[in-house]
């Protein structure tokens, strides 16, 4: 047994574990902080923000499937203004790296907010082109190589020093293709995945359970899928954070394996609120297990056949 | 700081039909209840990814107990129904907004279905009551009658679908009826499927009585985070049952949504 470092690195971005916890999760922190204290975690994902605030989608919401959930909020939001002013600071006060998630309609709206979050100091812009519950931009942008990249142009143009990373979406045939765009493009690091488009359908009443009809899945479900894309994303060369169905050590170790710097925990914090502190400590102990002096020797550590 | 607690289930009965009555030893949960019209959320088992919210019935903080009176409706709450009294339970709360009720105030409170257990708690820990009014489908499915009869001097009045027992129909009438007869009402507290709350509320603005609601959407986090269980206001924005509710007044509510 060892003592392991659980300092990693995402893009030049210190984090002091490699936990994050996921957009559209954990609010803005304020609900969960009242559980532990924010500064345990090793960075935190805002709710996806757009240049204006947005009501969201009609409910249902929500729907509960085979060990996962599907998800159509549709980026409900304040806007980026007033996270700014006054979500922004309420996060300062933790000692946890900030990382704002953005979402637009156009590239130019994708600039004006990396500008205005630049310039109010978030540690990590994570620009989201892979919602799968907006019309506008979301999923358009995750799906076209070349629409991906001039996102991501337009991103690192305006974002100044803070290092930009794209969330990818699985809705796409070839996951590899899209990451090459958007890292020939400039981006500093990748996030994937992001939910899977799903329905589940009410047998009685023969309506979908959500309003919209279809919705993103997350969850432990999901899991195999985001190890396998992580793993194939690993051979464009960009740090990854890695999400999808993590809920323990073991998933998130299974995803740092396969490439990634860090992973997010999302929908577990929904069953557990202190989901996030077990999977730190599980992998934690993984890493002590093996030996490893540093949390950090399990990425990209998988021994493929 | 908020705990997630293991609680103790000391009693398990089934009511009605699908009715069940759970007594939990609260672990401090009790003592921290603001007011009648709280929830619990608790995991109903590792094959349910999401937690169950489930209205609390009755509480004392000075025995340390809660009563849950819940529907085994679907695969959660029919694990929850099938636990032996013994058993733990992981449970977070009390989460939400309750009902506001003045010590010394006089209310209405109406109930329908699954919505009846929460109204006892107002019942028992909220001022001098004037009366209840309580819905269900069927005689069959009555749950909590003797406790009501116990709590509400102003008495009991009952309404089911089928007319099996008391009013033929449903609790609108009687409501109605007893804001025309009892002048003086603080206000109508109410719980039930959403078409009743929202007759409900036509009755009470049509007599000028306040009113207040606890609506039901289907929830994901339980405290605020996840934005799923959204319920539209009258200004057009969406509000959150589990973190600015489940109790609103009803004024507020966009009951055309």
């Amino acid at each position: 047994m060892t003592n392991p470092s659980m300092a990693v690195d995402l893009a030049g971005v210190e984090l002091k574990n490699p936990v994050v916890v996921a957009s559209g999760t954990f609010g803005f922190g304020r609900e969960y902080g009242q559980f532990y204290d924010l500064s345990e975690l090793g960075g935190i994902c805002v709710k996806g923000l757009t240049a204006t605030s947005r009501e969201g989608n009609p409910p249902p919401r929500i729907a509960e499937t085979s060990m996962g959930i599907l998800n159509s909020v549709g980026l409900q939001n304040p806007g980026v203004d007033t996270f700014i002013q006054t979500e922004l600071p309420f996060l300062r006060r933790y000692d946890v790296k900030v990382i704002a998630n953005i979402s637009g309609n156009t590239p130019e709206e994708y600039g004006e907010m990396c500008q205005k979050l630049s310039d109010a100091g978030v540690d990590l812009i994570e620009v989201n082109i892979s919602c799968p519950n907006v019309k506008a931009g979301g999923l358009a942008y995750g799906t076209r190589p070349e629409l991906a990249a001039e996102v991501t142009c337009m991103a690192k143009a305006h974002a100044g020093k803070v290092p930009v990373m794209v969330k990818l979406s699985p809705n796409v045939t070839e996951i590899v293709e899209i990451a090459r765009a958007v890292a020939d493009a400039g981006a500093d690091a990748l996030s994937l995945i992001n939910t899977l488009r799903g329905m589940r359908i009410d047998v009685h009443s023969h309506r979908p359970i959500l309003k919209m009809n279809t919705g993103g899945l997350s969850g432990p479900a999901v899991l195999p899928i985001a190890v396998r894309m992580v793993w194939e994303v690993s051979s464009v060369g960009l740090p990854i954070l890695g999400m999808g169905g993590v809920s323990d050590g073991d998933s998130a170790a299974q995803l740092m394996l396969a490439g990634a710097s860090a992973v997010a925990v999302g929908t577990a914090c929904f069953a557990d609120p202190y989901a996030p502190i077990h999977v730190r400590d599980g992998l934690r102990e993984i890493a002590a297990r093996q030996g490893l002096s540093s949390v950090s020797q399990l990425t990209g550590a998988v021994r493929p056949w | 700081m908020r705990v997630e607690t293991q609680c103790k289930i000391l009693e398990l009965t089934q009511l009605s039909s699908g009715g069940w009555s759970m007594t939990l030893e609260s672990k401090g949960i009790a003592a921290q209840i603001s007011a009648p019209g709280q929830f619990l959320h608790i995991k109903c088992g590792d094959s349910q990814l999401l937690r169950r919210p489930i209205s609390i019935c009755n509480w004392s903080a000075q025995r340390d107990l809660i009563r849950i009176v819940f529907e085994a409706r679907g695969e959660g709450t029919r694990w929850l129904s099938q636990r032996q009294v013994g058993d733990s339970l992981d449970v977070l709360g009390p989460l939400g907004n309750g009902f506001s009720m003045k010590p010394d105030g006089k209310y209405l409170l109406v109930g329908g279905g699954i919505g009846v257990p929460p109204m006892l708690g107002c019942a028992v820990h909220g001022g001098s009551v004037c009366a209840a009014v309580l819905g269900f489908r069927s005689a069959q499915n009555t749950m909590l009658l003797e406790e009501f009869g116990q709590a509400c001097p102003g008495g009991v009045r009952l309404a089911t679908d089928n007319g099996s027992l008391g009013h033929h129909g449903f609790v609108d009438a009687l409501v109605r009826q007893e804001l025309s007869e009892h002048a003086g009402c603080d206000g109508v507290l109410a719980c039930g499927p959403k078409p009743m709350l929202k007759s409900v509320a036509a009755v009470c603005a049509e007599k000028g009585v306040p009113c207040q609601v606890s609506m039901e959407e289907r929830m994901g986090c339980g405290v605020g985070a996840c934005l799923v269980c959204a319920c539209k206001n009258t200004q057009g924005h969406y509000m959150h049952v589990c973190k600015d509710g489940p109790v609103f007044s009803a004024q507020e509510v966009d009951w055309n949504d």
